[in-house]
């Protein structure tokens, strides 16, 4: 069909996906009448992992490429709108889809921050980065700060500040795509994580950046109507009208009424309640800047025909993520909102022991994980409840003060909380593995690229043939796969802070070197590395100084707190470091060469065709 | 610099080009900072159960942001093609 005709793919981009989109539909049906004449909810859920992941494979498998312009940045063919999906499923991580409207549910207002932090962000790339760096021509991001600032050292600063941010994150997606296919599937973990971990291989192997693409963005189309589905059903149910991200004001409404009725102190809309109002506004400019410093994003923007289209592209790929996150507040509204009525509406607003739902006895016996406790238990019996709650006073039933919900739960419980059927909740669970899958082939390739084509080629061995090239790539990549599901396996229990910190890191090791690059011709080498490796340490040493401590017979960090910021917000220092070492150490450095000057101004003029002219192979 | 274009266009380029890069960013503060410094107040109006305070940082900026940047793409365009300097 279509993909057999490998030249005309992406003249054909409509066509194709339209296809994909009316056969995942069909499919979906199918899962619905499937469940309705009673074939067992195992099979629908296995359905939906082996379809999603046998088609990402069959993409991944017909991009195959032995091209390296293919292979590194998809052969610079991807139209603005295609890039923007693929930007977004490399953006929407596993945590986003699973974690983001918990932590709204749990924090209420304050959870706005990582809103409002992974949306604005893409402000400042469209504006300060992705047409020069599209301009420019490079494969990777190291690749700019080499060309730019003259050679290896920048190069190598910058692959360090990849790498150090990047595996942190890569590690949390195997983890998470381990623990969503160990959940669907009924398998071990220790064995999910390698399945996921092939679901991840088969996209990017064969065909790198070309495979990846087109996979994120059937990824996209997947994960996204997995998140919408449900909360345009309970939107539908609950108010007539079938747009959750205006009629969960209702919702709100509601939920403050039952706030006064259960006694709740923190309201669900207050502000500041949990964060300091100088912790939210740090935490949003960490975000920020961080998205626009994240490797594995800027390389998105690689990939587009022209500078115009990179520009336009950023925009697409913000309103794709823009879906998502308008309507997470709207998952936390209506879970809130059904939760808090089962109290709010019982007999002396507790919840009887004989009305407690089944989803809480079901999620709360999961072995491993504390997702639902009650009355300080784990909730898997009635009788293990009542014991316990009978021990702290409460007879006959609990108060909502008494119910924790963990928040990696919210979203892939939802259905089953608001009693939708099984297909929905596979549904759910197959976009919550393209999440996963989607973001770790993205930062998979960030890694592997940066070290086979800036460490190996440019650094090692500059004479190696487009085969060795691809050959080493590739090798790579399955090496970094392993290490990353291996430190996975271990279930290192600090890595979903370590996912927010990767966006401080990156901040402080990057941003002032790429913006000062293209803004300000007047920084120098000397003056960017500097600038790179102080803005680096800064942060790196209060995060590990705040969260472990140097002093080791204590072992917490508490010893290290400037201006009581969180370790989450600790760009917040290494940012403008990294920009005051850059500027004086260039000042008090000779100027840029009058050909690094007229480099700067060729990148900034978007006509003229691409800077870096790769080798006639390429 | 491109044989055809000259230093006083690229520069008269460039400094439209950082004017607009500054009215874009100045937007981008206030809607995602400088806003939501006054959330107390303005969740005190509600409109269809949306405080406006919580509103703005669940939807509005959102939609702010998206609408920004493809409002900057075109018009760097037309900066681009004011000075001759787009691609063909």
């Amino acid at each position: 069909m279509a993909l057999s005709m490998k030249g005309d793919f992406t003249d054909n981009l409509g066509k194709i996906y339209g296809i994909y989109v009316g056969g995942f539909f069909a499919f979906v049906v199918l899962m619905a009448i499937l469940s309705m004449v009673g074939v067992p909810d195992r099979f629908i859920l296995w359905s939906y992992m082996a379809m999603t992941i046998g088609i990402y494979a069959f993409i991944g498998i017909m991009s195959r490429t032995a091209v390296v312009t293919e292979y590194y940045v998809a052969g610079r063919s991807v139209p603005a709108i295609y890039n923007g999906m693929a930007t977004g499923a490399d953006w929407m991580s596993g945590a986003s889809f699973v974690g983001m409207a918990g932590t709204l549910f749990v924090l209420g207002y304050d959870g706005l921050a990582f809103v409002l932090g992974w949306t604005g962000g893409y402000v400042l790339v469209a504006v300060l980065l992705a047409p020069y760096l599209r301009k420019f021509g490079a494969y990777t991001v190291p690749d700019f700060l080499g060309t730019r600032y003259n050679g290896n050292a920048a190069r190598l600063v910058g692959i360090i500040v990849l790498f150090c941010c990047s595996f942190t994150y890569i590690t949390a997606q195997v983890y998470a795509s381990g623990i969503i296919a160990s959940q669907f599937l009924g398998i071990d973990f220790e064995i999910a994580v390698f399945a996921g971990l092939l679901g991840i291989l088969v996209c990017s192997m064969l065909g790198g950046m070309k495979a990846v693409t087109w996979t994120q963005v059937a990824q996209y189309i997947v994960l996204i109507v997995a998140y919408l589905l449900p909360a345009i059903w309970m939107s539908t149910v609950q108010f007539g009208i079938p747009i959750p991200q205006l009629t969960y004001g209702g919702a709100l409404s509601k939920i403050a009424e039952y706030e006064e009725i259960l006694g709740v102190a923190k309201a669900h809309v207050a502000p500041f309640t949990t964060y300091s109002p100088k912790d939210y506004f740090f935490l949003i400019f960490c975000l920020m800047v961080g998205t626009a410093s994240l490797p594995h994003i800027l390389m998105r923007f690689f990939t587009t025909p022209t500078v115009r289209e990179a520009r336009k592209s950023v925009g697409w790929s913000l309103f794709f993520i823009f879906l998502l996150y308008f309507t997470a507040p709207a998952y936390a509204a209506f879970s809130k909102f059904n939760l808090m009525g089962l109290f709010a509406n019982a007999e002396g607003l507790q919840l009887a022991f004989t009305a407690i739902p089944e989803w809480m006895l079901q999620w709360g016996s999961i072995a491993g994980h504390q997702l639902v406790t009650i009355c300080d238990v784990k909730a898997e019996t009635v009788m293990a409840i009542q014991t316990a709650c009978e021990a702290k006073g409460f007879v006959g039933g609990f108060p909502y003060a008494e119910l924790k919900l963990n928040n990696d739960m919210i979203v892939l419980s939802t259905p089953s909380i608001a009693g939708m059927p099984i297909w929905v909740v596979g549904l759910v669970g197959a976009g919550g593995f393209a999440a996963a899958l989607s973001t770790a082939d993205g930062l998979l390739l960030a890694i592997a690229n940066a070290l086979s084509h800036d460490v190996y080629y440019k650094m090692i061995d500059p004479k190696a043939d487009t085969k060795r090239r691809l050959m080493i790539s590739k090798i790579l990549l399955v090496v970094v796969a392993l290490a990353a599901a291996f430190l996975a396996r271990t279930k290192p229990s600090d890595i979903l802070s370590m996912v927010s910190w990767a966006f401080s890191i990156a901040a402080a090791g990057l941003f002032a070197p790429l913006v000062l690059g293209v803004w300000w011709k007047r920084t120098t080498s000397m003056g960017a590395i500097l600038g790179m490796i102080a803005g680096f340490s800064v942060t790196m040493y209060y995060l590990i100084g705040n969260v472990y401590g140097f002093d080791l017979v204590k072992g917490t960090g508490d010893e290290i707190v400037w201006f009581g910021v969180a370790s989450i917000s600790s760009g917040i220092f290494g940012v403008p470091v990294a920009f005051v070492v850059t500027y004086l150490v260039s000042l008090f450095t000779p100027e840029p060469s009058r050909e690094m000057q007229e480099f700067v101004d060729r990148l900034r003029l978007p006509g003229g065709g691409q800077m870096m002219v790769q080798g006639a192979n390429d | 610099m491109p044989d055809n274009i000259t230093r006083e266009v690229a520069e008269a380029h460039w400094s439209k080009t950082k004017r607009l890069m500054i009215t874009t960013l100045a937007i981008w503060f206030f809607f995602g900072f400088f806003i939501h410094f006054f959330v107390s107040s303005l969740n005190t109006i509600v409109i269809l159960g949306f405080p406006l305070g919580f509103y703005m940082a669940a939807q509005g900026s959102l939609i702010v942001f998206v609408v920004l940047i493809f409002w900057f793409a075109s018009r760097q365009n037309a900066i681009d093609e004011e000075f001759g300097v787009a691609e063909d």
